[in-house]
Order: structure tokens, then C-alpha cells, then sequence
């Protein structure tokens, strides 16, 4: 099958290429580029908006751009958006409905003008955030069909990780610096004494099809041995990680922990991890009327678990305190998350720890949690809810 | 999603207490799928918004009808909606009572307040079907008996039982005093045998099931409707999750050995 076809290396002027073809083929290609002081996300029309030359330099509560001398393009890691933004977009009109003179009211649902996206430069975390996402929007009995409609006509270009960020833990939650599959393309970027180039391999047809279309060779021995070598190294210089524990298990434990007291005192529940987050999928809705009050829009927008809003109910919200908001999302994400879903809500892309404006930090808090549960918790807790439903029964 | 509500025409308004109506609506053109016992739909008022509402009658015509509480701005919009106007409807969605659960065993219904509306299809179906069912007992309190639903369905119900109660009597009442759980003791159940289906406010449901648990009735066949913040109804917002469950899905009905455990947690 082309799909497996064998590796091939683009220089620069290749990727220029494949981003011309991809442009020519009518895609929307959105990849990241500097603004603002940052790596964000944007379309773009050449692979000369991409961050070449930059890095990130990122600590808890922390980001800034730092000037690299090896003009890499995708030596940065995670930026502040994630590519929900153009998924699962932050505003979307689901429906309408009118009303006539005689009260009669009619709905209309909202079909989506669906751009043919190509992302460029999805981090492997981010791609397993993605599919993520699809579980949750597209895996259940029902689907958003906006979003459904969104990533089935969306190419996934990812950029394996080669300079992992210090808010990096990846590896902890289950995944890595390689991308697993699920892309169309995948690019390594090797920059030594042999030049700037990327090391590509197609894991669709789409992608074998579309490399077929630029100037490029086939991959030797030096450069897939050197992209190997520079994935391979990352997974080892993760800034951080998550404690080696079954998280579902210390989570569904931790629900009276003391630390989240502690964590409370410092969490603003601005809901900017939540914005940040890559899987994060949470939405409210809103009832917009206009002038005439005959027509009106159900629009949907992200929704964040740290509003009090969120669990309104008539009387009050259910979750109040800053500590009850903070356990529901790092529960949600670590724990329930499998029960709903059947699969984590974190792929460590560190987001959360970099733009909280608090700096808090999910692996230092998960610690924290462990600690306080200490290694013999575990059975004392299972022999008190046997004795409690002996005595119910 | 993205289900879109479908237009249903209010055929009848009843008020059933100072604050609370129940709406009588029929499709304004194709119907719904059938709604069971037990699930909601998302009701639409227009210009407001959406709410989840259970179902208090179903009918194999598809009209339905639904009971609402005056507590927001959508809720309050729908209680004045009058005969003629239209409103929204997106369903069925959520789980259902499973009254299957209790062929050849007593049935106990138990409601607080409005709890009693969801349940309302409930005894209906079981009493369409007595010799399925050993005995049904239905038990109803509220706060005050200004307060009580459907008084004429629970005057009219040839149940083995049916024992209401309220917080706070009037001149008038007649009736008993009190927690409706203050009627379990007098109601005609084999606990070991028995199905519970219990609607009301969670602290009523938490009395009322720790109470059952304590008679003996199996927390498995003790099966509570619990409520949530909801904005699709889809598994997709987010908004109702209590612990591991999206109550628009795993709910809103849940046994009580699921939810017990996760009810005992202040603010999850």
C-alpha cells in the first residue's frame, strides 16, 4: 500500500511546495506562526509565515519566545491555542426559529460552511488530543455533526517532537515525541551540517498522493537515522511527568483530598486551563433574539467546569467553592474521563501549566495527591466500603 | 446533534399548583419518536431558551405532556405559554424507569413535590398491567398542600397504597404530616421483593432511599431520578456530570448503589 511507502526527505523549498499544493488543491492550511509575541495558530498561504527560527521558552505560568539560531520551524512546543479552535470552535450557530404573527414557530437547523482544512505542524500530543476529541464529539450515540463534518475533511500534517517544552509531560500520560497514527503525513525536522530538511512519511493515501506532487527524494540512512535519534532523545527530556500511578485509581480516591484546600487558594477559576486545554470539550448554549424578537439563534460556545455557572441548578450552583470546581476538572480529566469515554482526557501538552496566570502546575498537584494518599490508604479504604455494605445489605 | 426542536402545538394548560402547570402539546407536523417513562426531552421556549423536562404523560398519539415548575427565566416563559402556542421539542432522550425491573415484585413509587410528574407515566403504565406487579404502593409528600401535583390522579388510583403527606398542613388538611418517608411504614411491601422508583428533591431522595436500604429493599432495585445542569442533552456539553456519569445518558434514572456513592460527596 502507498500508505507505508517509504520515508522521503523535503528540504525547505519542498515544504514551500507542499504547502502550494495543498493551497492549489483549495485547502484552508493553518499552522503556526509568530503573533503577538507567540506561536499561535493561523492560516496561512506559504510555508513562509512558519516560525522558523523561533523556539518557546516555557515555565508554570510562563511563555516566551526565544530566537533560535538553527532556523528550525517546529522546534516549539505546545502555543495557546489547540486546533479545537478550528474543530471545535469557540462560537457556532446550531439553529434558528421564527416566529410568524399567528405564533406559529418554525426551526431551522444550521449547516456549517466547512472549510477543507490541512493543519501543518500537529504535535503528536495534540494529534492524540484530536482523537480524543473525535470519542467524545463523534464516539457516542449521538454526533456533533459540525464538528464531524470539520475533521472528516480535515488534513493532518503532524511534526514530530524534537525540542520537548520544560510544562512537557507527554510521556507520562501514555504518548510521546512520535507521532502514532492518524495523520496524513508526518514530518520529522533535521537541521545538522547536511542541511535543513524533513524526514516524511504518509500515513494515508491522501498523503502518499499529495508528496507524490513536490520535489523530493527518497530518505537516506543519515537523515532518518539523525530524525530517530532526535524523537528518541526527546521522550527523554520531558520537563516534567505525571507520578507513575494508575491516575483513574487516585483520582476516584482523592475525592476528600486535603490538597485541593490547598489548590483552591490559588486557583483564580478564571477557566483558562480549561480554554487552553486540547481536549477540553465542554459548551453551553445561548438564545439570541433580534431587534424584532420573531427571529431567533441558538448559538453554542465553550463553556468552562470553572464557571459557577456551569452547574447551575434553580436555587444554586452545585459545584461553589474553588475546590469542588478545580476536583471536577482534574478528576474529569484524569479519571471519569475513562468512564465516559474510554480513554484519558490529558495528553500532557503542559498548556494548562504555562497559561495558568497562577502557575499552577496538574503534575505537581497530582503529586501532591499522591503524597497525601501515601501507599497504605489504598486498602484501608476498600475494607471500609465492604463493611459499609455488608451492614446496608 | 445537531437535533433541531421540532414544533409542538399546546393543546391544554392545567395549573397544577401557585407556581407550576403541566402542558398538554401535540406535534405540529411529524412527531417525535416515542417517549418512555422516566426519559426528558429538551423543551424549547422560544426567544428563552431550552430546558430538560421528563415526560408526565405519554401517548401513543404522539402528543405528550409536561409538567414545569415556574423557576427561570425558560421555565417561567413555558408556564405562561397558553393554548394554541408552540414550543420546541427535542427527544427522547436519557433512560428510562425500567419498570420491567419489577414483574412479580411489589412496586413502591415514591415522589417529593414535582418529583411526582416523571413518575406519573410510571404508575400508569404498572397499573394498566396489575397482574404483572404484586402489589403498588404510591407514596407522594410535599411542602405544603398548595404544593401537591396531580391530585386527581392520586385520588383516583386503586393501588394497594397510596399515602400523601405534606411539611406543612393548612386549615384544611385533613391528611397526614410529615416526611413522606413517614409513609413507608404503612405501605404494603416485602421489602427483599420490592422495586423502588423515587422523583423529588436529592435531599428527599437521599432520605427516602437510606430509609428503603434500611427496610431491606435491594439497593440495586432502588432506582432515583436525579437532575442535573443541561445544555444538549447529547453527551456532549458537559454540563451534567455527576462523577463517572453524563446523566443525559447514564440518567437521569440511576440505581441507588451507582449514586449513593456519588451523592455522599458535598459538590461533586
Amino acid at each position: 500500500m502507498t500508505a507505508t511507502a517509504a520515508p522521503v526527505v523535503l528540504d525547505r523549498d519542498g515544504l514551500g511546495a507542499l504547502v502550494a499544493a495543498l493551497v492549489a488543491q483549495g485547502r484552508t492550511v493553518v499552522g503556526p506562526t509568530v503573533r503577538d509575541g507567540a506561536i499561535v495558530l493561523a492560516e496561512m498561504t506559504s510555508a513562509d509565515a512558519l516560525p522558523y527560527g523561533w523556539g518557546v521558552e516555557l515555565d508554570a505560568g510562563r511563555y516566551r519566545l526565544v530566537a533560535r539560531e538553527d532556523g528550525a520551524a517546529f522546534a516549539h512546543s505546545a502555543g495557546p491555542q489547540s486546533w479545537k479552535s478550528y474543530l471545535h470552535p469557540q462560537r457556532e450557530l446550531l439553529w434558528s426559529a421564527d416566529r410568524t404573527p399567528e405564533g406559529d414557530v418554525s426551526f431551522t437547523s444550521h449547516e456549517p460552511d466547512v472549510p477543507a482544512y490541512a493543519f501543518l505542524g500537529v504535535r503528536p500530543c495534540d494529534l492524540r488530543a484530536i482523537a480524543i476529541q473525535d470519542r467524545v464529539l463523534t464516539g457516542g450515540r449521538f454526533e456533533d455533526t459540525g464538528y464531524g463534518k470539520r475533521r472528516r475533511g480535515a488534513l493532518l500534517i503532524a511534526a514530530e517532537c524534537t525540542e520537548p517544552g520544560a510544562t512537557c509531560f507527554c510521556v507520562s500520560t501514555g504518548g510521546g515525541p512520535a507521532a502514532d497514527p492518524g495523520y496524513d503525513l508526518a514530518l520529522t525536522e533535521v537541521v545538522d551540517e547536511d542541511g535543513h530538511r524533513f524526514l516524511v512519511r504518509a500515513g494515508s493515501e491522501e498523503g502518499a498522493r499529495l508528496l507524490e506532487q513536490v520535489p523530493h527524494r527518497a530518505a537516506d540512512v543519515a537523515t532518518e537515522a539523525t530524525a530517530r535519534a532526535s524523537v528518541d532523545g526527546a521522550r527523554d527530556r520531558m520537563g516534567r511527568s505525571l507520578p507513575p500511578v494508575d491516575l483513574r485509581d487516585l483520582m476516584g480516591a482523592s475525592l476528600d483530598a486535603e490538597r485541593w484546600n490547598d489548590v483552591a487558594e490559588r486557583c483564580l477559576t478564571c477557566g483558562n486551563c480549561t480554554m487552553v486545554c486540547p481536549t477540553c470539550f465542554c459548551t453551553t448554549t445561548e438564545e439570541v433574539t433580534d431587534l424584532t424578537g420573531d427571529h431567533a439563534e441558538r448559538w453554542q460556545h465553550w463553556d468552562s467546569c470553572f464557571d459557577l455557572d456551569f452547574s447551575y441548578l434553580h436555587g444554586g450552583p452545585v459545584r461553589s467553592s474553588a475546590r469542588s470546581r478545580y476536583r471536577q476538572w482534574l478528576t474529569h480529566k484524569l479519571s471519569t474521563w475513562h468512564d465516559q469515554f474510554d480513554t484519558t482526557g490529558c495528553v500532557g501538552c503542559g498548556r494548562c501549566i504555562a497559561w495558568c496566570p497562577a502557575g499552577i502546575d496538574i503534575t505537581e498537584e497530582v503529586a501532591a495527591l499522591h503524597a497525601e494518599r501515601g501507599p497504605e490508604t489504598e486498602t484501608e479504604t476498600e475494607t471500609e466500603t465492604e463493611t459499609e455494605t455488608e451492614t446496608e445489605r | 446533534m445537531t437535533a433541531v426542536p421540532v414544533p409542538h402545538r399546546v393543546v391544554a394548560r392545567r395549573p397544577e399548583t401557585a407556581d407550576t402547570v403541566t402542558l398538554r402539546l401535540e406535534p405540529v407536523g411529524a412527531a417525535l419518536p416515542d417517549f418512555a417513562p422516566g426519559q426528558f426531552a429538551m423543551v424549547h421556549c422560544f426567544g428563552r431558551g431550552e430546558i430538560p423536562v421528563s415526560v408526565s404523560s405519554v401517548q401513543t398519539t404522539g402528543g405528550l405532556a409536561h409538567t414545569i415548575r415556574s423557576v427561570g427565566a425558560v421555565s417561567e416563559g413555558l408556564c405562561a405559554a397558553r393554548v394554541g402556542d408552540v414550543v420546541g421539542l427535542r427527544g427522547p432522550y436519557g433512560n428510562t424507569w425500567e419498570l420491567e425491573r419489577a414483574r412479580g415484585r411489589d412496586v413502591l413509587v415514591v415522589a417529593g413535590g414535582i418529583g411526582l410528574a416523571p413518575l406519573r407515566p410510571l404508575v400508569l403504565a404498572a397499573l394498566a398491567e396489575p397482574e404483572a406487579y404484586r402489589r403498588i404502593n404510591v407514596l407522594a409528600g410535599a411542602r405544603t398542600p398548595g404544593d401537591l401535583i396531580a391530585r386527581k390522579d392520586l385520588e383516583s388510583w386503586a393501588t394497594a397504597c397510596t399515602g400523601v403527606t405534606v411539611d406543612q398542613p393548612d386549615a384544611d388538611w385533613r391528611g397526614d404530616v410529615g416526611v413522606v418517608t413517614q409513609l413507608l411504614g404503612r405501605a404494603h411491601f416485602d421489602p427483599h421483593n420490592t422495586t423502588a422508583y423515587v422523583c423529588g428533591p436529592e435531599p428527599m431522595i437521599r432520605a427516602t432511599a437510606r430509609d428503603l436500604a434500611h427496610h431491606g429493599v435491594p439497593l440495586a432495585h432502588i432506582r432515583v431520578s436525579l437532575e442535573r445542569n443541561m445544555r444538549c442533552a447529547t453527551g456532549h456539553c458537559g454540563h451534567c456530570q455527576l462523577g463517572p456519569l453524563l446523566l443525559c445518558q447514564a440518567g437521569p434514572v440511576v440505581d441507588w448503589n451507582q449514586a449513593r456513592p456519588l451523592l455522599s460527596v458535598r459538590e461533586l
